[in-house]
């Protein structure tokens, strides 16, 4: 199954119009490393174009070089058949490229109305802008199920109405092509189905849309062709209709990939985490767990699922030991120090918790660290690496990093590397490697595959089940419904500080799960 | 895949700032004038051209290898510690307190007292702003720039009032005992046979600065308190998960790199002027940032880069003497032109190397 096959497949959505999109030749070189490398791409005009590939394939920088972030280093652009140069984003916006980024870019004390004009404003009083933008919200609201109330401000909104007004900043400015990066990392389901509808609208309305993710469901669903990028290169265009997740994941890949984990039934034991009432009050004064109670037992994974902040990361922090809280924690049958006094992330360590943070560039490794320095993160005061009461034994580690690289396929195996030098997926599998190995009796993790490319995924599930079924005690805390409902033998559900109830992965589904992330509960809103 | 060989990163950097330092202080120089050429020779032969002048040359490398090795501990905890001057001047009054608390029979009895003086009393500075930092979130580069005038005016009151010499109308305190003398650069190498200035006020010190350097190194990349320190500087959140208290590692960090600041002391007031005069510090402490910034914040590159600046200040006084034409701003001007070069100028030439070696690469890949 070659890229052959599927371009032949392309040339059937020829038109007479001329495409909304054409990049020719397209490549761009940061230093040694060929992100784009001779790039075509055709999007006709009123079409969803989706845009997957694995982390570091060079999706992002594509559409950077398309909206002026990046100059290419050859290659030609044209939108509606005329060739544009693109020096900025401001020739984007002016040849109607519209772009919503993954972390939004708004001013989170103006109004909606205020973002949508910034940049953008006519003359030098702002009333008549504002008064334009505000007839055009009105009239988008209903053409599009835009709505957005004109006068709230940005940080009163939810992450959804937030995205919204991105969109509505883009077609203020009249783009008839839009780009968005991964938009639904941040949604509920509900309000990721809002945004499809949303995009629909757009869509039959004239206006063509790209859409960046790696969520393989999403693209099944919304998109009208399909392009895959893999190391810089444009593997395949494809209708959409005419492919499957597993041809794409192996278009992305290079190879077969297992899409289900698989795993035996658990077998739990004994109770190895028990949180009773616990509640979390942030340095702003605002109550981020409002009395949490849930167990783990041993040789089980219970996932949490929830839109992200609603409480997971303060969840993992307090077991962590580095955030303060209330109620009580007991770890086989001890109680933890919950108020910071006698605990901080050494002595929960001691007590035998791991932690794989959520952010691993943040937390979990130190960037400009070697791989082998970062081995012993957390765990620097393990006698097995020091010497003496004074001096660190850097041989040992290094000999350490070295047998853990190796067992945890972290590629390249080179311990003096700096981290920032791994792929997303080894600098994952080195902060594992670590905690795994360190044989806890409960094991906290986070995002394990946030931006970790396919085949290392498949990978750390398993080093994942693996420990789950040496009789460890395993909390996954993930945005991806995906991985919770693969992963886990429990599902708890997660929104505003709150569990929401608790599910079995095999008597429920994403939709269900779905509402429950999104706080209503029997289709009521709690 | 990194983007520079590390030689080029050391050496090459700091050499073409250093020229390119030099090309507009030539400029500067022609200005006014005279030979830049010229200037150059002068400034050579004054700081290295004697044993007199080479003398004077460490002496000054000795103060800036102590206030550059305060600056690149802080700095190694993300903390800007610009107090070194301050915390200098303070650990001035610890070595005169020990110094004159006893009638040293020898010095090397009461030496290191003077270092535990000069030692505790520059940590007590820093710890002043690093707790305020530490529990209060004050910001350290505003509290320790403050902490300098502090310094300064403590010493004013100190050498006019109880520490005040009753013979003289200066306002300097009693000479030291003179069992309390360090023995200078002469009198280590005359026994050795080697004719050494007798005048430069070399002394010891070197030597102490020197181990200190080593230790700083073996402190930052050897010790568990120097991961933790690199570890927190690198990565506040990270050192939150690890369990790495931000509150413990301010304080130890800024003690050490106050106590560092301090050992400043024992070169001048204890090794120098046998007794303690006002605004000994002279600037060191400021150059000890830039000294730091050359020297890449690592103590091999901070001896070094000490002992150009420590040229830079002799060979100045020598131009100042031999081209009357140069006005002593017009040094300072020329030294702060490298200060602005190497430090703050880095990134001007660093990009365009690091492209170039870029390029080189990728030719060699392809050929």
């Amino acid at each position: 199954m070659g890229s052959n096959a599927a371009e032949g497949r392309q040339a059937t959505a020829a038109s007479s119009t001329p495409p909304a999109i054409e990049l020719r030749g397209i490549s761009k070189a940061f230093g040694p490393v060929q992100a784009n490398k001779d790039i075509s791409l055709s999007v006709r005009k009123g079409a969803i174009h989706g845009i997957v590939g694995e982390n570091g394939a060079g999706k992002s920088t594509l559409m950077s070089i398309l909206y002026g972030f990046y100059k290419a280093d050859a290659g030609e652009i044209f939108i509606n058949g005329e060739q544009v140069h693109i020096h900025n984003s401001q020739d984007a916006i002016a040849a109607g490229i519209g772009m919503v980024f993954q972390h939004f870019k708004l001013v989170e004390n103006f109004t909606v109305l205020e973002n949508v004009i910034l940049g953008a404003e006519e003359g030098a009083m702002l009333r008549p802008s504002l008064a334009k933008a505000r007839e055009l919200l009105g009239r988008l609201a209903e053409e599009y199920e835009l709505s957005v109330d004109p006068d709230a401000l940005i940080e009163d909104l939810t992450v959804g109405h937030q995205q919204r007004v991105e969109i509505l900043k883009a077609l203020y400015r009249k783009a008839d092509i839009l780009i968005l990066d991964e938009p639904t990392g941040v949604l509920t389901p509900s309000e990721a189905d809002h945004l499809f509808r949303i995009l629909r609208n757009l869509r039959d309305e004239g206006k063509t849309i790209i859409l960046i993710t790696h969520k393989l469901r999403e693209i099944m669903e919304i998109t009208d062709t399909v392009s895959v990028m893999r190391r810089g290169e444009m593997t395949a265009t494809v209708e959409t209709a005419s492919t499957s997740p597993e041809e794409l994941a192996e278009l992305m890949v290079g190879r077969k990939v297992l899409l289900q984990v698989e795993k035996k039934p658990a077998e739990p034991r004994d109770v190895v985490l028990e949180i009773e009432d616990l509640k979390v009050t942030d340095e702003n004064g605002v109550e981020r767990l409002k009395g949490i109670s849930l167990q783990v037992r041993a040789g089980e994974i219970l996932g949490i699922a929830g839109v992200s902040g609603n409480g997971q990361s303060e969840l993992l922090e307090v077991l962590g030991g580095y955030r303060t809280a209330s109620g009580s924690i007991r770890l086989n049958g001890r109680a933890l120090d919950l108020s910071g006094r006698h605990s901080d992330g050494q002595s929960r360590r001691a007590a035998g918790i791991a932690h794989v943070p959520e952010d691993r560039q943040r937390e979990g490794l130190i960037m400009e660290f070697a791989a082998w320095e970062n081995i012993a993160f957390g765990y620097h005061n393990d006698p097995r690496y020091n010497r003496n009461a004074l001096f660190m034994d850097n041989a040992a580690l290094r000999a350490d990093t070295r047998e853990k690289m190796e067992r945890f396929d972290v590629r390249p195996p080179i311990p003096e590397l700096a981290a920032r030098n791994f792929s997303g997926g080894n600098q994952q599998k080195i902060v594992l490697a670590r905690e795994i190995e360190r044989n806890p009796d409960l094991l906290l993790v986070g995002q394990p595959t946030r931006g970790v490319d396919i085949g290392a995924i498949e990978f750390i599930h398993k080093r994942i089940i693996e420990l789950r079924d040496q009789g460890k005690a395993i909390l996954l805390v993930s945005v991806e419904l995906e991985e919770i409902l693969s992963l886990s033998d429990r599902i708890a559900v997660m929104f505003d500080g709150r569990i929401m109830g608790e599910r079995l992965p095999h008597e429920t589904d994403e939709k269900e799960l779905g509402l429950l992330m999104a706080g209503m509960q029997n289709g009521e809103a709690a | 895949m990194e983007r520079m060989p590390r030689w080029a990163d050391v050496f090459l950097v700091p050499f073409i700032n250093l020229l390119l330092a030099f090309f507009v202080s030539g400029l500067v120089v022609l200005a006014v004038g005279e030979d830049p050429l010229k200037a150059v020779w002068i400034m050579l032969k004054g700081s290295l051209g004697s044993t007199a002048g080479l003398g004077y040359t460490l002496y000054y490398a000795t103060n800036y290898i102590f206030t550059g090795l305060a600056v690149a501990v802080a700095f190694h905890a993300r903390l800007f510690n610009i107090g070194g001057e301050g915390q200098a001047t303070i650990a001035g009054v610890g070595v005169a307190l020990a110094l004159l608390a006893v009638n040293w029979p020898h010095w090397m009895l009461a030496l290191p007292f003077a270092i535990i003086g000069a030692g505790a009393f520059g940590a007590f500075w820093a710890s002043i702003p690093a707790y305020l930092q530490a529990k209060r979130g004050s910001h350290i580069v505003i509290t320790t720039i403050m902490f300098n005038f502090i310094a300064a005016a403590v010493m004013g009151y100190l050498l006019n009032g109880p520490l005040k010499s009753p013979k003289t109308q200066n306002a300097e305190s009693l000479p030291f005992p003179p069992g309390t003398h360090l023995p200078t650069a002469h009198e280590l190498l005359a026994p050795l046979g080697i004719e050494f200035s007798k005048s430069a006020p070399l002394n010891v010190s070197f030597l102490l600065a020197l181990l200190c350097a080593v230790l700083v190194f073996l402190l930052l990349w050897r010790t568990r308190l120097g991961y933790a320190i690199r570890a927190f500087g690198q990565s506040e959140s990270a050192a939150r998960y690890a369990g790495i208290s931000s509150v413990k590692i301010i304080m130890i960090t800024m003690l050490i790199s106050g106590a560092l600041a301090g050992m400043l002391a024992i070169n001048v007031v204890m090794g120098e002027q046998g007794r303690l005069i006002k605004e000994f510090v002279e600037g060191a402490g400021f150059v000890g940032i830039a000294v730091a910034l050359m020297g890449r914040s690592h103590p091999f590159g901070i001896v070094l880069a000490a002992i150009l600046f420590g040229m830079l200040t002799q060979g100045g006084f020598e131009l100042l003497w031999e081209m009357p034409n140069l006005s002593k701003e017009m040094v300072l001007v020329i030294q702060a032109l490298i200060i602005l070069f190497t430090g703050a100028l880095d990134n001007m030439v660093r990009a365009p190397l690091e492209r170039l070696f870029l390029y080189l690469n990728r030719k060699k890949r392809a050929a």
